[in-house]
């Protein structure tokens, strides 16, 4: 079967279990046992090909661009870890299935399960490192998801998530290792890097690899410091702790060293680190299994010890001592995934894990009893149990270690914790099965169905049958996943074999067993001195490494975000001239090409005004009516100024927008205080003065060297110029700009203006739709109304203005073309004539009379200047290509016609438009029902008021 | 000369008006033509990426008159790629919003939406500074009143906090525009490009004053640390659906950088030399880091993922700053990636907040509860860059690309502590929101009110959605099957990005095209 297909079925059938499980628990669980049996047997189908010492590949080109390739191959390595992921896995799937409880569920189980064997699988037939990596990272989250799986339980989510963290974070760093070692072989294909161990060892770059990618590895096989999570993430359901926890995934990082191990292994570097990490690990996990109390606790730290063996084994960087290290990978993971599962069915069946509430289980569970003593035996190192074989070998090499000049301290230390090793697995077996039977525990203990000891049993058959027939059972296997992890070359002697004579690691055995059975003897005694030794606990510092983090995270984040405007538009301010000022000093400025022109007594005068009205502003700017009418002072100004320096076109623009803008400020005001409150103090006002007189004088600075400059080159408005009535018609050429040249910036912003009108409208009905209506309904005026709110005057003035404002618009409309003028001024000012009767009038009033809803008028004017626009594509020319030509009609005068005519009309009722649904907006929250009165203004001589009132009354 | 190349901007601006005139008062209307608008926005983009994939750079120039003088939309592998990542979001946000009832809370929704993507399509497409700043106007008062839809007084105040500083950061348009003008007497980019070439190098100071200002004008729209500051607050509270189109807004900053300083002031120009990248790429790694601190560090889901969105704006800019073809490279994937996974996680925050509100705390268990999990999952590995969906891939080639740069040490920590950062906030996040509402011993104690925004309640008040749930979740299930064929062919996807990086490198074809007709 393709190597592809092998990868990809765990996933593919992860969908079948969550489907399956409405038909039954059964269907749910048989659709992943198929899965995972036709992928072990797509496994074996390769076997004979391994055996003979092929290396079967699989590739395809995803992403060659990076390097990133689904390349995938079979070796020896590679098969004995997937046999022991797909072989393992038919049997947790088994036993899960009587295991999980009908609350749990199941289907869900099985998903993440076959998500994670799938995962599993990828890493160890990768070809490639980056595939590797995405498959490493894979198995983090599903085991999260596998940790977390009862949602109830706290320490499920907390070791969910510290199990996420460390290895995640491991992942991370390994990615950084990966991607430097792809560097240095330019290929990120493993066969390529792994003929490479001359080159990546000599590479300055070997060390920070070789740390990162170990990094990877002691963080997923819970090498110490790292080893901490494994023992939180036994708040799995059992099968995970078996599957996952120990038989599985905490042997990626093995797996993942002995892949390396040609071209990282060797030096004193990875001597020290790992061979030493592994001895640490191995001792410490020993010593702290003993004193746990909790079955799945001890289990996990005799893994951390075991595993801690096995990165030893790897570490001391020998070919014998790697053909050990995967042997015991074997044993330990037969033996390892038993004794699981002889947990998992003590706790199944008395309610407890509590190895202090069990004890005489033999009577009442003989066949667990049977199952895990066999299993814990092997894990003590008993002969003739497969863990004795690969511990007796271990011990072996360890006698031949030399450790910084020192030919003691390994085995010396090796011996403590294989001492500690045998006493944990004689407790395990003593403390729970024999004594006395009790009669407290919390259910009636029981063997269970034959469903859930059948997968243990087979297991533990395979600890026996190894240990007895090791070389005919697995000696094939260790030679071509041994000869895999060497990297080819000759295998070094070896025997597989109970018997090797009075050797120094026989000695060992021994007194490690005699040993055990001593300290088990005092165990009560030692545990109340071990008790009462303080011990940092992993979990606090953790859980205060991470709190304190978070704590940090949120400090910084609402520290820097205190959502203050004033804050924000500082640093936006200063880091802006800041790095403007740099830009400018590290340039070259050339000389001044222009002079200045000396200033007249009426620019003075206007500069004064301009700066007094400027100053007054700042002062008084808490007073929002004066500042309103100093802004008034300011936009005048600067009309005039633009007036001044012949831009007649900006000058109407500027006052007319002006003039509708102070307007609809001061109908704003009417709903807001007319005071702002002082909330600075002194010295922020000062810092604020400082920033912002900086930046003024920045900007004033930026602009004066622009204008004593020249343009460095020629200046594209010489062709605007040339060609506006050429080309476009008009002898204006800031209309011809507008409206044919730069149309489309026009169109543009005429929808600015429409859409801006649009959020007013809608943020009238937001807020209108709140209690802020009745708010404004109920409001009572802070100032002294004026009794006559609609005066004659004003109403007979702006009447008689009306058409007069109408037909200046259409002059200033049709002139736009050639001479100041426009579709956008003119628009402006038809706005201030309907403007002047909702103000003499009232809003009610003039709004009964209107028959043309502002929404359309704004649609209207932009669709107009967009069909405008596109009639040029009827002529076969882009978007707002312009045409024109003369027309003659007999009484008048020839005269000229544009389609830009049409734009600008488009522009003047978008114009329109939008101010007045601005204004209109604005107004309704002053409305309130019924206020409408039925004159135009309040007192009018022509009628008899008393007339109307005693109409009223009858 | 095509005229589908100003279709994108045509379209929009069209139906938007007749939205306004003609169907303001019937949602089913507007629902219909909106939809169907967006349908044919896809179509036209796709259309678009198809014409450039031969290497062509295609100008339209608008009223017809020649680049410099007119304004001019060009049609390249980037903009059409852009605009075609424009429709994809913006057809998901669409039908988003109208399954989950969203354009019901507010009026003029679908007209708003429509304008923000002529807005949007027009700053990717323009040949012209001015106009971009034109577009730029569009856009961002669209997405005001998008932002602000809805209302609620928390809205409405950050809505004033988003408007006031992109109007600041307009400002600083104008001021970049002028300057340039002023110096080189043009705005069309690729006749910028010419004069910038040529500028004299005694005469520097001024341009490099408009280059740096222009820079720091898309670093606002980027949010680009220190200028980030709109974001959080705006993204946080402003209708979910919309934040989610919000994803391609800070596209719009990124793409304006990739554009203007490749084009104009690319790394060859001697003129702006060391103004970009070199405090470019600091800042970016600042921005990736305050990102993912800032998602371990809210207690509220849109801001958390609010934060998510500058985290990935750090990656990619980390990877723009390195202004070399591979970073670009890197960076127009992980472009394509970012957006589409900002967008799916603020929808799928959205379901969450209908359920159970927005804080990060637990909660009595919400309906639907797998799903929605399994959808949070997706888009939490999607925005912290885990295996299996684009992040990782993209991620990787980020890294891959700062390889070359001489501070890659640097920049690979800073990639992967915020990685590892990220992580742990959205675990946490996850398994509080997902996990610990099953927890029936949980004490629901109120947590302190750290937030100055007020309460939950605001948001809770909202009128109930429409049952129409299966549109919605049509628009997030399409995300996600977005974000695994953007894994899946990520080696197609890579080869265009690359194609599109090489085209960036080389302005000349693009300066030939708009200035010398090539083609038309």
């Amino acid at each position: 079967m393709s190597l592809f297909l092998i990868a990809a079925l765990p996933f593919l059938g992860a969908v079948f279990p969550a489907l399956l499980i409405r038909a039954g628990r059964n269907a749910s669980s048989a659709s992943a046992g198929a899965t995972t049996f036709l992928a072990l047997l797509g496994l074996l189908v390769n076997a004979p090909a391994v055996f003979r010492g092929e290396v079967v590949t699989a590739r395809f080109d995803w992403l060659p661009g990076l390097g990133l390739n689904a390349n995938f191959y079979l070796d020896g390595l590679g098969f004995l870890f997937a046999g022991l992921i797909l072989g393992i896995g038919l049997l947790i799937i088994l036993y899960a299935r009587f295991y999980l409880s009908r609350e749990d569920p199941m289907g869900q189980f099985y998903t993440y399960l076959l998500l994670f064997q799938g995962a599993m699988v990828g890493i160890v037939l990768s070809d490639n490192i980056l595939l590797l990596l995405i498959f490493w990272e894979l198995t983090s989250l599903s085991s999260f998801l596998l940790i977390g799986y009862w949602k109830h339980l706290p320490a499920g989510r907390q070791g969910a998530r510290m199990a996420l963290a460390v290895t995640g974070s491991g992942g991370l760093a390994m990615i950084a290792g990966m991607l430097i070692l792809g560097n240095v072989v330019s290929s990120y294909d493993l066969t390529v890097i792994l003929q490479n161990k001359e080159l990546i060892q000599a590479s300055p770059y070997y060390m920070p690899a070789l740390i990162l990618i170990l990094l990877g590895a002691f963080t997923k096989s819970a090498q110490f410091p790292f080893h901490f999570w494994l023992p939180h993430a036994m708040a799995a359901p059992t099968p995970v702790s078996a599957y996952l926890h120990s038989a599985t995934m905490v042997k990626a990082g093995l797996f993942l060293m002995a892949r390396m191990w040609p071209v990282l292994a060797g030096t004193d570097a990875w001597f020290y680190i790992v061979a030493t990490t592994g001895l640490i690990t191995m001792v410490l996990g020993a010593v702290i299994a003993l004193f746990k109390d909790d079955l799945k606790a001890l289990l996990a730290f005799s893994t951390v010890s075991h595993l801690g063996l096995i990165t030893m084994l790897l570490g001391f960087g020998t070919k014998i001592a790697a053909v050990v290290a995967v042997f015991h990978i074997i044993n330990h993971a037969t033996f390892k995934a038993a004794l699981f599962m002889s947990a998992g069915i003590i706790d199944h069946e008395t309610h407890t894990r509590d190895i202090k509430r069990l004890g005489g289980l033999r009577h009442l569970m003989p066949v667990t009893f049977v199952i895990a003593t066999v299993a814990a035996l092997s894990m003590a190192g008993i002969p003739p149990l497969n863990g004795f074989l690969s511990k007796e070998m271990m011990l072996e090499e360890a006698v031949h270690t030399t450790w910084l000049n020192s030919p003691y301290l390994v085995p010396g230390v090796v011996l403590i914790a294989a001492l500690f090793s045998a006493t944990y697995s004689f407790r395990f077996i003593a403390h729970v099965f024999l004594g006395p039977k009790r009669d407290d525990y919390p259910a009636k203990p029981h063997d269970p169905g034959v469903g859930m000891w059948l997968a243990p049993a087979i297991l533990v058959t395979l600890v026996i049958l190894i240990g007895l027939f090791s070389k005919a059972i697995v000696g094939p296997l260790v030679a071509v996943a041994s000869g895999a992890v060497i990297g080819g070359g000759e295998l070094p002697y070896y025997s597989l074999k109970i018997w090797h004579g009075f050797t120094p690691a026989l000695y060992m055995s021994i007194v490690a067993t005699v040993g055990a059975i001593v300290l088990l003897s005092v165990h009560g005694r030692f545990e109340q001195i071990w008790n009462a030794i303080p011990r940092p606990e992993a979990k606090v510092i953790f859980d205060a490494i991470i709190g304190g983090m978070t704590a940090l995270s949120r400090k910084i984040t609402e520290g820097l975000h205190n959502r203050s405007m004033a804050r924000y538009s500082a640093i936006f301010v200063v880091f802006v001239v800041s790095l403007a000022g740099y830009a400018y000093y590290t340039g070259t400025d050339s000389v001044p090409t222009r002079i200045g022109i000396e200033p007249g007594i009426m620019p003075i005068i206007g500069w004064i005004c301009l700066m007094g009205a400027t100053i007054c502003l700042v002062v008084f700017h808490h007073n929002r009516f004066v500042s309103l009418v100093l802004v008034g002072v300011v936009g005048l100004i600067i009309s005039i100024g633009f007036n001044y320096l012949s831009a007649p076109d900006l000058a109407l623009t500027q006052i007319s927008v002006e003039v509708v803008t102070i307007i609809l400020l001061l109908l704003a005001l009417n709903f807001m205080p007319k005071e702002t409150p002082w909330e600075t103090t002194n010295e922020r006002r000062f810092r604020d003065v400082i920033i912002a007189g900086i930046s003024g004088l920045g900007v004033g600075g930026l602009i004066y060297a622009l204008m004593m400059r020249d343009f460095a080159f020629p200046s594209i408005s010489e062709f605007h110029l040339a060609n506006s009535y050429k080309g476009g018609g008009g002898t204006n050429v800031v209309n011809v700009i507008l409206v044919d040249f730069r149309g489309f910036d026009t169109f543009g912003e005429i929808i600015v203006l429409g859409i801006a009108a649009l959020v007013i409208y809608a943020l009238t009905e937001a807020v209108l739709g709140t209690r802020v209506r009745a708010h404004l309904l109920n409001r009572k005026p802070d100032m002294p109304q004026s009794g006559d709110a609609h005066p004659l005057m004003m109403v007979v003035v702006t009447r008689v203005m009306m058409p007069i404002a109408l037909m200046v618009a259409a002059y200033i409309f049709f002139r736009g073309h050639n001479l100041p003028g426009g579709g956008f001024i003119a628009g402006l000012i038809a706005a201030i004539a309907f403007i002047m009767q909702y103000m003499a009038s009232g809003f009610s009033w003039a709004a009964e009379r209107q028959k043309v809803f502002y929404h359309g008028i704004i649609g209207s004017g932009v669709l107009i200047a967009a069909i405008t626009g596109m009639g040029a594509w009827l002529n076969g020319k882009p978007f707002l290509t312009s045409a024109f030509g003369y027309i003659h009609w007999p009484p008048l005068e020839e005269f000229e016609w544009a389609t830009a005519m049409g734009f600008d009309l488009g522009v003047f009722l978008a114009v329109v438009g939008a101010v007045m649904l601005a204004l209109e907006s604005l107004s309704r929250f002053a409305w309130q029902p019924g206020i409408a009165s039925e004159h135009a203004m309040d007192i009018n001589p022509a009628r008899d008021d008393d007339e109307i009132d005693e109409k009223k009354e009858v | 000369m095509n005229h589908l190349i100003v279709a994108p901007i045509v379209l929009p601006a069209v139906l938007a008006p007749f939205i306004i005139m003609v169907l303001r008062h019937h949602l089913s209307l507007q629902r219909i033509f909106s939809v169907a608008g967006t349908v044919a926005l896809l179509g036209i983009a796709l259309a678009l990426l198809g014409m450039t994939l031969n290497g062509q750079v295609y100008v339209y120039e608008l009223g017809d008159w020649p680049a410099p003088f007119g304004i001019v939309m060009v049609l390249d592998r980037l903009s059409a790629l852009m605009v075609l990542l424009t429709a994809m979001l913006a057809m998901a946000v669409v039908l988003y919003s109208i399954g989950s009832g969203w354009d019901n809370r507010g009026r003029h929704f679908h007209a708003l939406l429509q304008f923000q993507l002529m807005g949007v399509c027009g700053a990717f497409l323009t040949g012209d500074a001015f106009n971009l700043f034109v577009f730029f106007e569009v856009l961002l008062i669209a997405s005001y009143g998008l932002m602000i839809h809805g209302g609620g007084p928390r809205r409405l105040r950050a809505g004033v906090q988003y408007v006031v500083y992109n109007l600041l950061g307009s400002t600083l348009f104008l001021f970049a525009l002028g300057t340039l003008y002023a110096v080189t007497g043009t705005l069309n980019m690729a006749d910028l490009a010419v004069r910038v070439a040529e500028m004299s190098p005694d005469d520097t100071a001024l341009l490099r004053v408009g280059a740096v200002l222009l820079l720091l004008v898309f670093c606002v729209k980027a949010a680009v640390l220190p200028l980030h500051f709109w974001l959080p607050t705006s993204y946080a509270n402003a209708p979910l659906p919309v934040s989610a189109l919000f994803a391609i807004m800070t596209k719009v900053g990124a793409y304006s950088i990739l554009r203007i300083y490749t084009l104009v002031f690319g790394p060859d120009v001697e003129a702006t030399a060391g103004l970009v990248g070199d405090w470019l790429l600091p800042a970016a790694m600042l921005t990736l880091a305050v990102g993912s601190i800032g998602i371990l560090g809210t207690k509220i889901i849109n801001r958390m993922i609010a934060f998510g969105a500058i985290a990935s704006m750090g990656t990619l800019l980390i990877s723009i700053a390195l202004f070399t073809p591979t970073g670009t490279e890197a960076a127009i994937y992980y472009m394509i990636h970012s957006t589409i996974a900002t967008a799916l996680l603020f929808l799928v925050a959205d379901q969450v907040r209908e359920r159970r509100g927005i804080r990060i705390r637990s909660h009595s268990p919400m309906p639907q509860a797998g799903l929605i999990a399994g959808l949070f999952f997706v888009g939490g590995i999607a925005m912290a860059g885990m295996p299996p969906l684009s992040g990782f891939v993209g991620k990787l080639l980020v890294m891959d690309a700062a390889r070359q740069s001489t501070d890659f040490g640097m920049i690979w920590a800073v990639i992967l502590i915020s990685s590892f950062i990220t992580i742990v906030g959205f675990a946490r996040s996850g398994s509080i929101i997902f996990w610990r509402s099953h927890d029936p011993d949980f004490i629901d104690t109120p947590e302190p009110e750290v937030e100055v925004e007020g309460t939950e309640d605001e948001h809770a008040k909202e009128p109930a959605p429409e049952p129409n749930p299966g549109v919605a979740f049509t628009a997030v299930f399409g995300l996600v099957a977005l974000l695994v064929l953007l894994t899946v062919f990520a080696g197609p996807v890579l080869e265009f990005s690359a194609e599109t990086a090489a085209q960036l490198y080389e302005p000349s074809i693009y300066i030939d095209a708009v200035l010398h007709g090539g083609q038309k």
